[in-house]
């Protein structure tokens, strides 16, 4: 059975007492044809890529192709060490970890998309950060990052998750409702608290824009993953702070892709609006064609 | 809506930085390379549209290169791909610009004797359409067993006989030709590889000029 909906989600739930998680695990074990111990040790290889991308992006100061970025998360760690950011250590982990990744993806380094390369650091970045600072299970984290997928899937059957599609509220975006999702499930959130934080991340974040200065996954994507997912926890903590969104979640999908659709493609990846077209962004482009020569 | 992977959303595993750009460039060379199956020493990409204008910055060129010397999407080295093969190869790269074709596309003409045509639709996905100007449909999620024949009826089932025997599941059957009564493409996707007998088989129908068997992506 293909769940196309969140109502249908839901409803299975409740139906069959399971959990996100545990539904996301039996249907992939299902369409995959594989046990539910194996669809366990996929998603942990992510997970175990995600550490890796983490940890290898922290270490790294290396620049992109073009020179303009690669070495924020450093910087980051560095006033940390000797400041303490404002929001205490977690912020300074989930930050600094999703810059960390999406710069690691920009060296070309080794990262998961998720649920695209340019929107790669939010989800590793809520789930491990949190996990460390609260000691969560392997286990758990593999179920947070299971219902993350299921949420993620179920929004691509409504929207391709594509910024030439609908813009950046389909990559960062649906990136912030899924790292949503699996943060409300990593710290026991119903099914119920879940779909909420979901739609409540989904919510705000409607109408995002994808404008990549040249084309390139770097202005403004790399910086965009630490925002997006600070985001994320904020509608994690609301959810389960037993909040609702008043539109339905679903109701909330459907917006996102008409929204997507109103959006001019000017404004989805073509480079040809928004940030892409300001004078520095011109500018920059001049100097890009030198330095292909 | 057909149903897909969990693991769709969650992966690839994948060397950045766009799963278009990158990803797809590194799938292609991969589908590139199974499909010409033989060793070669010169290969030079056309890239088209957004490949050309964006293919610096995202790694694209090197993406390619890489997959058609069978490097995985996730294989750090592919950023190093030119100094590790040095002069190994014969390289090379042309950019140009024709709306006719898909914003992300390349030709790959390997040794100056085959050209292999793809796009880069998105997400990592690729797919590959034409060889040396025949239409084929090829993406790289199945294994295909991929001939070129003479256009006239019944080849369809005479070729899906052999496969039958063998007990192999056809997923898909796609054909495709220049002309009536000109050059016929067939493209069965299968759900597991072809074996060697069934290529042979094939190749020794009438009018079959090409037959191959292209494995499918991991
Ligand atoms: S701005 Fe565009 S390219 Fe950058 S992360 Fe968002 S959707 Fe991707």
């Amino acid at each position: 059975m293909t769940l196309l909906s969140f109502d249908e989600l839901l409803a299975t739930t409740i139906e069959k007492n399971l959990s996100i998680s545990e539904i996301a695990q039996q249907e992939e074990a299902l369409f995959l044809e594989l046990s539910v111990g194996d669809v366990r040790s996929k998603t942990q290889e992510n997970l175990i890529a995600m550490r890796e991308a983490i940890q290898n992006g922290l270490k790294s100061t290396e620049k992109s192709v073009t020179n303009w970025c690669g070495d924020d998360a450093v910087k980051m760690t560095q006033r940390y060490k000797k400041q303490k950011a404002l929001l205490g250590t977690l912020f300074e982990k989930i930050t600094t970890y999703a810059i960390a990744t999406a710069e690691e993806n920009l060296r070309m380094g080794r990262i998961v998309a998720c649920p695209t390369a340019g929107s790669c650091g939010i989800v590793p970045s809520v789930l491990i950060a949190v996990s460390e600072e609260r000691n969560i299970s392997e286990d758990k984290q593999i179920d947070a990052l299971l219902t993350a997928g299921l949420i993620g899937l179920i929004i691509s059957y409504k929207v391709r998750l594509a910024g030439a599609v609908a813009g950046c509220q389909a990559e960062c975006g649906v990136a912030a409702a899924m790292a949503a999702a699996g943060l409300t499930q990593m710290l026991d959130g119903t099914p119920q608290e879940i779909l909420q934080a979901t739609a409540l991340a989904l919510k705000n974040i409607l109408g995002l824009t994808c404008d990549p200065v040249c084309g390139l996954v770097e202005v403004p994507c790399i910086k965009r993953n630490a925002f997006l997912a600070v985001h994320a926890v904020t509608a994690s903590e609301l959810a389960l702070s037993g909040i609702e969104s008043k539109i339905p979640l679903d109701e909330v999908v459907d917006t996102l892709k008409i929204t997507g659709q109103l959006m001019s493609p000017l404004l989805k990846e073509t480079s040809q609006g928004g940030l892409a077209k300001t004078k520095t962004a011109i500018e920059l482009e001049k100097s890009l064609s030198k330095l292909k020569g | 809506m057909e149903q897909q992977s969990l693991f769709s959303v969650i992966s690839p595993i994948m060397v950045g930085p766009s799963s278009s750009h990158t990803a797809g460039a590194v799938r292609l060379g991969l589908m590139a390379r199974n499909i010409y199956n033989a060793p070669f020493l010169k290969v030079k990409f056309i890239l088209y549209n957004s490949f050309a204008t964006t293919g610096f910055g995202h790694g694209t060129d090197k993406g390619l290169l890489a997959g058609l010397l069978g490097y995985s999407v996730d294989d750090s080295r592919i950023k190093n791909i030119f100094d590790i093969i040095k002069n190994e190869i014969d390289y090379s790269f042309e950019y140009v610009e024709d709306i006719s074709r898909f914003p992300n596309s390349v030709d790959i003409i390997i040794d100056g004797k085959r050209k292999i045509s793809g796009d880069s639709i998105g997400a990592g996905e690729i797919r590959i359409n034409s060889i040396d100007k025949f239409p084929i449909n090829i993406n790289g999620n199945y294994d295909t067993l991929l001939m070129f024949y003479k256009d006239k009826p019944g080849m369809i089932s005479r070729v899906s006989d052999i496969i039958q025997k063998y007990e192999i599941n056809i997923a898909t059957l796609h054909c495709g030709r220049n002309s009536k009564g000109g050059i016929a493409s067939m493209c069965i996707e299968l759900d597991m590889p072809a074996k060697d007998e069934i290529v042979e088989k094939v190749k020794a129908l009438k009018d079959v000029f090409f037959v191959t068997n292209v494995r499918k992506l991991k």
